[in-house]
């Protein structure tokens, strides 16, 4: 998966949620993005960091029962496409409930935690997954 | 700019061909392009080579060389490039060969795609596979290929109502046309119930929703259509090339049900060959999928959107149905080497406009249209052809 700089520079963005917003047209972006596709030159420098809630519903998802070697002591997991309240679509697990309870539309919220790691002595890499919203 | 044909075609075998290299394969794709095409070795101009991957498949880059070595070129110093958009490397390929006969620079191209999947374990190539979604956002999190896929399909039956049944049907096809083209790796029918019962890789979809992993290779020869006679009265011109691109990762597209990129192509390419999707006679889409079909035939304007799992239901898309869709069996039957699909896929139009598809030969067909992408639908590229 290559080196440690690779995960550790996402580290804002992985474990507090930080996106960031034109503050030309007022469009949010996760994960966040050098310029806005829609005012293009007119949002450079407007670009300004945000923390996103973490509350959203989902839009799809799927049931993984083959999963990447990183994940197979998981198996079977769900994965989603969550629509965040702010607007952007994130994908992710979603944890902490029967798999069977996985729905479209369903509200969820994000949570800190394990997302895999590098070997039994390598790394491990923390991130966010989704729970149910109360 | 210049008309371009395909005067000569080849292609290998597919399957886990375990006593073929990388560069056999190639070799023996282009050798049958050649003398299919009857041009001499002097007489081409540049070359163009779709891999995915080669790097991981088989610890091999620099391939666009390589290729010409192995074709026998090296001491012509011919011009060769690999080409790299994923599973749609090999559209890619043609394309690039495409526009450079078109602009003028070039009257004669090679154009190859090839993978050699199995020489890595089952683990290592799904691995590699997922390095055509956003490592970043979305592997990272867990997510394999088929996955996002699976995302697709539990969307479109939560939009639209397609089924399960209506998936395993597109399967039941591909293999029943599969089952009649000497190329395919699986070269045998399924039933329904095999297809519905197979065990869940990502729900909703079973491992007979999915493409296999497979070795081999294809090549195209085109020539400027004014010169296509000198070699042969069977050209078939490519009448329409067209190519899209969207966000790498699925969720940040416009609409999960729908590729972007290729109705981005389609619009590009039919508006270039002066036709509508109603003038298409067949197709060869990119079903590495069941669902990735259903959503094809939508996004290329055969169907309206939605309607793609009713098409199925009325038979519109078999052998002998109003628009044959994977007469060659499809990437799901044929086989999905990844780079050498996008070639391989026009091979089988040529062969059916040419009047070759021998057991699954289609009749009266004039206009065929040839669809591959790459990733979850980041890429496509489409090229319309027709006999001249």
């Amino acid at each position: 998966m290559g080196g440690v700089a690779r995960f550790w520079r996402e580290i804002p963005q992985r474990y507090n949620l930080i996106g960031n917003k034109c503050e030309e047209c007022g469009q949010v972006f996760f994960p966040p993005r050098e310029s806005c596709p829609k005012c293009r030159r007119k949002s450079m420098g407007k670009i300004k960091e945000i923390k996103l809630t973490g509350k959203g519903k989902i839009v799809t998802y799927s049931i993984i029962h083959v999963g990447p070697e990183e994940f197979e002591e998981q198996v079977p997991y769900p994965i989603a496409i969550i629509q965040l309240d702010e607007g952007p679509r994130i994908t992710a697990q979603i944890v902490d409930c029967d798999i069977h309870d996985v729905k479209i539309g369903m509200k969820v919220e994000s949570t800190f935690r394990k997302i895999q790691q590098d070997g039994s002595t390598g790394a491990i890499y923390y991130g966010y997954k989704f729970i149910k919203r109360k | 700019m210049r008309e371009v044909a395909v005067i000569g075609i080849g292609i290998t075998k597919f399957g886990e061909l375990w006593d073929k290299s990388f560069r056999q394969l190639i070799a023996e794709a282009g050798s049958k392009a050649i003398l299919d095409a009857g041009i001499e070795g002097k007489e081409i101009d540049e070359m163009y080579v779709g891999s995915m991957s080669s790097g991981r498949f088989v610890g091999q880059e620099h391939v666009g060389a390589l290729v010409a070595d192995a074709a026998g070129f090296s001491h012509m110093h011919i011009p060769s490039t690999r080409v790299e958009g994923a599973c749609a490397s090999g559209g890619l390929a043609v394309r690039q060969g495409y526009l450079s006969i078109a602009s003028g620079m070039n009257d004669i191209v090679v154009v190859g795609g090839m993978e050699k999947m199995n020489d890595v374990g089952g683990n290592d190539a799904t691995a590699t596979l997922a390095t055509a979604a956003d490592q970043e956002w979305e592997a990272f999190f867990g997510t394999t290929f088929p996955a996002l896929y699976a995302m697709i399909a539990t969307r479109h039956m939560h939009e639209y109502g397609t089924t399960k049944e209506q998936l395993a049907q597109v399967a039941v096809k591909n293999h029943a046309n599969g089952a009649k083209n000497p190329y395919a790796q699986y070269r045998r029918e399924i039933t329904l119930e095999l297809a519905m019962n197979a065990t869940t890789v990502a729900y909703p979809l079973g491992l007979l929703d999915c493409s296999p992993v497979t070795d081999g290779a294809a090549s195209l020869i085109l020539c400027a259509a004014d010169k296509a006679k000198k070699y042969t009265d069977k050209a078939i011109k490519i009448i329409g090339s067209g190519q899209g691109s969207d966000s790498l990762a699925l969720h940040g597209r416009r609409d999960i049900c729908t590729l972007d990129a290729t109705v981005h192509a389609a619009k590009t390419a039919y508006k270039q060959a002066g036709i509508t999707s109603k003038d298409i006679d067949f197709a060869e889409v990119h079903d590495c999928f069941t669902i990735a079909e259903i959503c094809a035939i939508e996004d290329l304007g055969f169907v309206k959107k939605g309607e793609g799992g009713k098409a199925i239901d009325n038979k519109i898309t078999t052998l002998d149905g109003s628009l044959p869709v994977n007469t060659s069996g499809g990437l799901k039957s044929k086989g999905h080497p990844v780079g050498a699909t996008g070639v391989a896929q026009m091979v089988e139009v040529t062969q059916q406009l040419r009047g070759e598809a021998e057991a699954r030969q289609l009749k009266d067909a004039k206009i065929g249209l040839a669809h591959n992408v790459g990733g979850s639908g980041a890429t496509c590229v489409i090229h319309i052809m027709e006999a001249m």
